[in-house]
């Protein structure tokens, strides 16, 4: 027996106890998403030219993914409705059924203000702030405000995604630079071709949900032009560390192959035809786009482990 | 309040389940806490922590 003020809630006059397990709270998280953030954030500290106590590093990346898995929680708190007319979405936790949504906003809002607390408090308040405003952005701005009512929403709250490596050279430095200021621009300027790639072959499902995602509003020909522009800019974006001097040519040589990768990808989409429904150049332009952005960050991190390798043999 | 007043409910075995699944991360959770707590604090002032006024 169980006293029902515990855990449970109300559901068509019905009270209904929660029979949501350890795992299931664990996906509101969004692990594949996190683990993004958790290597971005990482190569963000580690870039940065002040070594931090490798205890605190650890701390500092633990708060930052769980920040993270917070704003996740919120978003599938607030998008249930959404979520559960989507293919992609229907089986997340809260629209299944599994996690009642007041859980999983108490979930989030908790591991929020912990997250916070614990790298302010163990790291510094600049990377703290900055990680309460990535959650601010993406839980508010991004799930609550842009998402239903612009095309633009994955432009704009593309920002949330992208503050991670910022917060990471915050962490390690309690300052921020032009250098940490490029890394977010690399994964705010990658952002739009990802997402608009995968709306475009996922463009019922969106449609069905009534989220104006470019695609469904401006058409499938406009979008394949505005990835295009996009890629144009985030190759070279991405070769700027090199050319401002911040790495070896290692790094600028693979930015400029991996560059030249994406806009390959992205001209094929431009070309596609409009009666191209299989959209296989989409799904390829998304796949390489994942692994684009894991392959320039871990350029990224090998040369700053190299030069901090280097700087330490006295090379 | 007696125990005839009290709102209650027959946990199913999977609810029952499920519950001991919270209540099993909810302590590991706690416990990294603590951990991490302990071990930063050691990280970040050292010795310096002892070093009190008394």
């Amino acid at each position: 027996m169980a006293l029902v003020e515990n855990g449970g809630g109300y559901e068509d006059g019905r009270f209904r106890v929660s029979e949501a397990t350890a795992g299931d709270f664990v996906a509101l998280l969004k692990p594949r998403v996190m683990s993004l953030v958790v290597f971005t954030a990482f190569v963000g500290l580690l870039a940065a030219p002040v070594a931090p106590n490798p205890l605190i590093a650890v701390i500092a990346i633990l708060s930052i993914a769980v920040g993270a898995g917070a704003s996740g929680a919120l978003n599938m708190w607030y998008d249930a409705d959404i979520d559960a007319v989507m293919t992609r979405t229907a089986a997340r936790p809260v629209p299944s059924g599994k996690v009642l949504p007041g859980e999983a906003l108490i979930f989030g809002l908790v591991l929020s203000a912990l997250s916070v607390m614990t790298l302010g408090v163990l790291v510094n308040w600049l990377a703290a702030s900055l990680l309460a405003f990535t959650i601010f952005f993406y839980a508010v701005i991004y799930t609550m405000w842009l998402k239903r009512s612009t095309p633009q929403n994955i432009v704009i709250g593309g920002a949330a995604g992208a503050f991670p490596p910022m917060i990471g050279w915050a962490a390690a430095t309690g300052s921020l630079s032009l250098e940490s200021v490029i890394l977010f621009l690399v994964i705010f300027l990658w952002t739009p071709p990802h997402f608009w790639a995968l709306a475009l072959f996922k463009c019922e499902d969106y449609a069905r949900a009534g989220i104006p995602m470019m695609p469904n509003v401006v058409g499938e020909a406009s979008t394949r032009r505005q990835i295009f522009a996009y890629s144009l800019v985030v190759a070279p974006v991405a070769v700027l560390p090199w050319l401002l001097g911040y790495t070896t040519a290692f790094y600028g040589v693979t930015a400029i192959l991996l560059g030249a990768g994406f806009l390959y990808y992205a001209w094929k989409v431009l070309i596609m035809a409009d009666a191209d429904r299989a959209m296989r150049p989409a799904k390829a332009l998304f796949g390489y786009s994942l692994l684009y952005l894991f392959a320039i960050f871990a350029a990224y991190l090998g040369d700053a482990v190299y030069e901090r390798a280097a700087g330490l043999a006295g090379i | 309040m007696a125990e005839d007043d009290k709102d209650m409910v027959t946990l199913t075995e999977a609810q029952k389940k499920a519950r001991r699944s919270r209540s099993l991360a909810i302590a590991v959770a706690l416990g990294v806490l603590v951990i991490v707590f302990y071990v930063a604090t050691i990280a970040k002032y050292g010795p310096a922590i002892l070093n009190k006024a008394m």
